[in-house]
């Protein structure tokens, strides 16, 4: 996330504000926070790297609980607790979406760094967490296979 | 009338437990209606917890989470009376939120 | 299409019917439903219930409020869970939905065409039978289900429910037998539970109305029995008709004594 943008938009007040005065373009004005190059990478590495999390270590400290069958792949409850001190961000990722990148939950302070969050699926898929704890980015997996369950009613 | 939004609230010890349940399509982009006419992208992007009006969680999510999203949290150092307060905003500039007094 | 996911599913139904799930893969399966049911939406089509439940409307300009269903006028607690049941009323076994229309009718002046226009929703706006369905049946949330079995008229529609269940018929001599009344039954990945006993119909009574994941949709047992006479290529049932009342109440019985857990969420 542009840093200098977020700090123009905390001084500046209403977003018709900014937009009058020339800072924000329309289509920025109520994305300001979200990072489109992120959640548009189409690939896991693409993804890793536009978060600034590429090359992150695996860490059994970081706890996925999912299902390993789900039956339908519109809902995957995926919930995450990080155990590593000083987590200040969660980051979920489905690797074969066709958008790798799902979600990123700040932990500001006061939060615990724990998280459950229902999922959309394309297809069987590892699910990929990653937990930032002292500045760095730290790993874990968790392969949810999806099936189709019934006869289409 | 704005789509219902629920908080669930439940205070153990110190920390509470956050479950908040939002009505909002998530459209990908890639479904097609009746007409065979691809639904434009329709998501929420950005959610905040506040506790007693402080931000205490920000979180940013793609089309890929769940229509009707519900989520989990857990927030610290609350106690009975405070007030948390669940926000989001979507790709197309829509809002909402919801108030829960913590009991 | 339709035609051919039928077919498949008739082949497949025969091919794999004896084929049991493997344990682990039954139990991640069950973990799937047990985690999706507690991270569900249907607290809020409750929601939009109460509000409808509670909305003046029809040439009487009244709410649904007074409605008696079956523990007396607008008492809610525990009303879903005796269902269905006989009412002197109307001289009928109702279950959840007829009895909804019925007090559409009676209270609100409505006509059936109108009232029941669309009973069954989407995933962008369910009905108006779906979101009250919702919110009455999450007010019998822990309570035990009991449908009415003592009168004369719930004792004979629990025999046509019963004698509907195993009567094969249609295009395809399916009857709900054909996929609910063998043990150990699934159709892909999903297990068909065997209906006609107790320990299998519990759970299933316990859990309708439900969240669809897979589509998104808030579905009935109206609906639910609706589809299964699509899917066996029977003409559709009149909406809250005699056999479908019947039906629900042979289901219901069988699964009696489960408590009710509050709409479902299901694949």
């Amino acid at each position: 996330m542009n840093q200098s943008r977020r700090k123009v938009l905390q001084r500046a007040g209403t977003a018709g504000a900014l937009a009058a005065a020339g800072v924000l373009r329309p289509q920025d004005l109520l994305a300001a926070g979200w990072n489109k190059d992120a959640f548009s990478a189409k690939t896991l590495a693409d993804a890793l790297k536009n978060i600034g999390a590429a090359g992150a270590g695996d860490s059994k400290d970081i706890v996925i609980e999912a299902p390993q069958i789900a039956e339908n792949g519109a809902v995957v409850p995926v919930e995450v607790t990080s155990n590593l001190p000083d987590t200040k961000s969660i980051v979920v990722l489905v690797e074969k979406n066709p958008f790798p990148l799902v979600a990123k939950f700040d932990f500001l302070e006061g939060a615990t760094p724990f998280v459950k969050v229902n999922v959309k699926m394309g297809e069987s898929s590892n699910v990929r967490v990653l937990a930032e704890a002292g500045g760095k980015y730290y790993s874990a997996v968790k392969e949810v296979k999806v099936t189709i369950g019934g006869c289409g009613g | 009338m704005a789509d219902p939004m629920k908080i669930r609230a439940v205070l153990k010890g110190d920390t509470v437990d956050v479950r908040v349940l939002m009505n909002h399509p998530m459209e990908t982009g890639q479904r097609k209606d009746g007409g065979g006419n691809l639904i434009p992208l329709h998501f929420i992007q950005e959610i905040t917890v506040r506790l007693n009006g402080k931000a205490v969680i920000e979180s940013q999510i793609s089309q890929a989470v769940s229509r009707n999203p519900v989520f989990s949290f857990r927030v610290k150092g609350a106690k009975a009376g405070d007030k948390l307060q669940i926000s989001w905003l979507d790709n197309k500039g829509d809002r909402n939120s919801t108030e829960a007094v913590i009991g | 299409m339709r035609l051919a996911r039928l077919s498949t599913a008739a082949a497949a139904l025969a091919s794999v019917g004896a084929i049991a799930l493997a344990q682990d893969t039954k139990k991640e399966i069950e973990k799937y439903q047990r985690m999706i049911s507690e991270a569900s939406p249907v607290e809020l089509f409750e929601l939009e219930g109460e509000a409808l439940w509670k909305k003046k409307q029809g040439p009487k300009n009244a709410s649904l409020e007074q409605c008696d269903l079956g523990l007396g006028a607008s008492v809610l607690k525990g009303a879903y869970a005796h269902l269905p049941r006989y009412f002197g009323d109307a001289d009928r076994v109702m279950d959840l939905e007829a009895r909804l229309l019925h007090c559409m009718i009676t209270l609100q002046g409505r006509t059936r065409d109108e009232a029941t226009q669309r009973v069954f929703g989407n995933e962008d706006k369910l009905s108006e039978m779906e979101y009250l369905s919702a919110y009455v049946a999450g007010q019998s949330r822990g309570v035990k289900m009991a449908p009415g079995l003592a009168h004369p008229k719930e004792q004979a529609a629990f025999e046509l429910g019963r004698k509907t269940f195993f009567y094969r018929a249609g295009a395809w001599d399916f009857s709900c037998a054909s996929c609910h009344g063998e043990e150990g039954k699934r159709i892909r990945m999903q297990e068909l539970p065997l209906l006609f006993k107790p320990e299998f119909a519990r759970p299933v009574v316990a859990t309708w109305p439900a969240y669809r994941v897979s589509n998104s949709q808030f579905k009935t047992m109206q609906w639910r029995l609706n589809n299964c006479y699509q899917q066996m290529r029977y003409p559709e049932p009149n909406y809250a008709s005699d056999i479908t009342v019947a039906l629900t109440l042979f289901l219901t019985a069988t699964g009696e004594g489960e408590p009710y857990r509050g709409p479902g969420t299901k694949r």
